[in-house]
């Protein structure tokens, strides 16, 4: 089978998935419904991997394969064809993004199992799946753009899930918004780029990049590169249109595993890469996302280190590290970026699992506050948190510390004012490092909780009463809430197969690309970035082991500045709350992003339609164009039905006046 | 004998007929007036005739002569309804269709 062939099968199976379960969800048991769902994206896995092997067996010039299934609209100035692109980026995306969603599906298969939207919730995963395939493998701004379109209405769909609970939809709401706003930005970046390059084909636009499309027109690239960067700032929750991430966890724990940790919010930073001839022709837009990235991951990391939720801590974590990757991507370190999304896939993936086998034993609780002790009770929990956490706060040999280093080394030398963001992220790691192990000594040390003291016993917390954990409202477990039962990682065995797979990957997947060792992403990825300018640069060595140390050094101090804080002095953390008060403040509040988005952009837009509706709706569409034109039928209206009296020797001396005028003018005209 | 003698007797029954659809409220008169203007200009058009000397006009005077056959029978049925609904048959009251 041809590469292209490959592709267009892993697009196929997700979609069979989908129809399969979303028409048959009535009649599909429910071990049916998981089964198809995990079945087709495994076996959607198992062809990215028959696209690789494939792939590889072409030149390096030639691992860029396009295949055009179905002209919908070409003209002299738009060619939209239902086309793919299979090079090394989309199959490198397609591997990590078929291969970390089969592990989430198994994970769901236990995890969702006392839920009564079980079908359903497999129904809209496969259909994420689809959606961000479609995305990754487009082959020119169309499908990218109906692909960026699908994961935001999965994305909605998903978080919404449990969709009688308030904040859930109020959760999708907002993400879905914020996410059009991005929306909006990407296609109103793509017409600016396609004026002028007279193709929407991604090849044919870096061609005509090349070949001087935009000579005379620096300014429209540039507008469009910032206006598609808007698009990927709101896919990929960067500042400042990022509120929506951390409402999202609102969705069940595996959909913020899989979209708004390893799939779809790294987006964006797929969108950076794959447009990076674009973009190196507009470097001020490339800086804008690196320093945007840059603010990010500083951002976040403080804002993390006072959350209690422990899926919130975990969200803007995953901020913090999309920062990493669209810094590196706007600095030009374009494998270095997707490597960390590679490894952050995993160990991010890996400790939303774990955090949702902790939300199991609490019964639904995600408060930091309430969980304590839970070492003992889910070892192999515990196991795979540290191991997760040992990966994001990037201490060698796990897979985050290579990743996240190689980006800072290729941010630090490019030199000049890009050493302020290397300086940065360096703060951000060891920020990483104190949030990621906080919550982990909070949730694992300490005293047990009377839940974990119960599961000590062999018995599972079951809340007498749900609740929602976001405003403590009573549920009851009927269909658009969460399931009466809760699963834990220790005694499904899905869910610890989905784990300790990646775990495994969290530890050795930065093996792959040691400096100085080996370069697998590097080499494979080579053809994609061939035309980069930045390809060949290499930190010296020097950089790169100075790095490496201060990398290390940071993520061991944060450890223990953490244990210092929540283990060998208990209750000291409200001593450094007090010390640093307004900062606390700030942090807790979350730099009151949510607050200025509304006094800035919500109340005015609001402020502005009420004004609307009661001036100029009133007065002028009520007033004047709807009640104007009817009274103006009613007036002509009662002039004519007066003559209707309905006696009828009135009609008839009318039809007979009328008559004698009709033989009276023949008879004067005839004289 | 000339053709105005003709035309003034069909004349007066033409405008004997109008003034009592006009004038009457009993719709079973108005059906008669009507019947009268219709053979008014019946005589008319068999003046006509004799005075061109070809059978146009007598045809047409047959066919008028049909048409108000139906007439009456369509007016007498609705008359026919009309009491039989136990409506006050004058054709002042039943007027419904006023705008």
């Amino acid at each position: 089978m041809s590469t292209t062939t490959w592709a267009w099968l892993v697009l196929l199976f997700p979609l069979l998935g989908t129809l399969v379960n979303g028409l048959g969800y009535r009649r599909l048991g429910r071990g049916a419904a998981g089964a198809i769902g995990t079945a087709a994206i495994g076996l959607a896995f198992v062809c990215a991997l028959g696209a690789l092997f494939s792939l590889q067996g072409h030149d390096a010039e030639h691992r860029a394969l396009v295949s055009s299934l179905w002209d919908y609209a070409v003209t002299g100035e738009v060619d939209a064809k239902l086309s793919i692109l299979v090079d090394p980026l989309s199959v490198y995306m397609m591997l990590v993004v078929t291969g970390v969603s089969t592990l989430i599906h198994l994970y769901s298969v236990s995890y969702m199992k006392g839920d009564r939207g079980y079908a359903r919730y497999f129904a809209y995963l496969n259909f994420f799946v689809f959606s961000m395939l479609v995305l990754v493998l487009g082959g020119n701004f169309l499908m990218l753009i109906v692909g960026w379109a699908f994961v935001g209405a999965a994305s909605y769909l998903l978080i919404s899930f449990w969709y009688r609970r308030g904040t859930a939809t109020r959760a999708g709401i907002k993400a879905f918004v914020i996410n059009v706003v991005g929306d909006v930005g990407l296609v109103l970046g793509t017409f600016f780029v396609l004026r002028h390059s007279g193709t929407l084909d991604f090849l044919g636009t870096f061609r005509a990049v090349e070949g001087g499309a935009f000579a005379g027109h620096h300014g429209a690239l540039v507008a469009g590169c910032l206006l598609i960067l808007v698009g990927a700032f709101a896919k990929s929750a960067q500042i400042p249109l990022h509120t929506w991430l951390p409402d999202a966890m609102e969705g069940p724990t595996p959909v913020s595993s899989l979209i708004h940790a390893a799939t779809m919010v790294t987006a964006g930073v797929y969108l950076i890469a794959r447009l990076h001839p674009l973009f190196e022709a507009a470097p001020a837009a490339a800086d804008t996302a690196a320093v945007v990235g840059c603010v990010t991951l500083l951002i976040a990391g403080t804002i993390a280190l006072t959350q209690t939720d422990i899926k919130r801590v975990i969200a803007y974590s995953t901020m913090s590290q999309i920062g990493y990757m669209i810094m590196a991507v706007g600095a030009g370190g374009y494998v270095a970026g997707l490597f960390h999304l590679m490894t952050h896939a995993f160990f991010k993936a890996l400790l939303f699992m774990a955090a949702g086998s902790i939300i199991g034993a609490m019964a639904g609780a995600q408060s930091l506050d309430k969980m304590s002790g839970f070492r003992k009770a889910m070892p192999f929990t515990f196991g795979c948190f540290v191991v997760g956490g040992l990966a994001l706060s990037g201490v060698p040999p796990f897979s985050g510390f290579f990743s996240k280093d190689e980006i800072l080394a290729f941010v630090g030398n490019r030199g000049g004012w890009f050493v302020a963001l290397y300086v940065v992220g360096y703060v951000g790691a060891f920020l990483t490092a104190v949030y990621t192990w906080r919550m982990i000594f909070r949730a694992f040390w300490g005293e047990p909780c009377a839940e974990a003291r119960e599961l000590e016993h062999g018995h599972l917390a079951h809340a007498e009463v749900p609740t929602n954990p976001a405003d403590g409202e009573v549920e009851d477990t009927d269909v658009g809430f969460p399931g009466p039962e809760h699963t834990i990682a220790e005694r499904a065995l899905p869910m610890k197969v989905a784990m300790t797979l990646l775990a495994i990957g969290a530890t050795v997947a930065g093996l792959v690309q040691i400096p100085n060792v080996d370069h697998v992403i590097t080499s494979f990825l080579e053809p994609t970035f061939a035309d980069s300018k930045y390809i060949h640069d290499e930190p010296s060595n020097s950089l790169t082991y100075f790095g490496m140390a201060l990398g290390t050094v940071l993520a061991l101090m944060g450890i223990a500045l953490a244990h210092r804080i929540w283990v060998a002095k208990p209750g000291s953390a409200a001593a450094w709350r007090a010390r640093f008060k307004p900062a606390y403040t700030l942090f807790v509040n979350k730099w009151f992003f949510d607050e200025a988005i509304d006094l800035l952009v919500v109340r005015p837009f609001a402020a502005f339609g009420n004004f609307s509706r009661r001036t100029f709706e009133r007065v002028v569409v009520e007033g004047t164009l709807v009640d104007g034109t009817t009274s103006v039928v009613r007036a002509g209206s009662a002039a004519v039905r007066a003559i209707q009296t309905g006696f009828l020797r009135y009609y008839a001396a009318l039809l007979l006046l009328g008559g004698a005028a009709v033989v009276l003018y023949f008879l004067i005209a005839a004289s | 004998m000339s053709i105005a003698w003709y035309l003034v007797v069909s004349a007066l029954i033409f405008c004997i007929g109008a003034g009592g659809v006009l004038v009457r409220r009993n719709p079973l008169v108005i059906l008669l007036c009507l019947e009268l203007m219709l053979n008014a200009a019946n005589l008319a058009l068999i003046a006509f005739a004799r005075m061109h000397g070809n059978a146009d006009g007598q045809i047409f005077a047959l066919i008028v002569m049909v048409v108000a056959a139906c007439e009456v029978t369509v007016g007498l049925g609705l008359i026919v309804a009309i009491f039989r609904r136990r409506l006050p048959i004058d054709v002042d009251e039943l007027r419904e269709l006023q705008g």
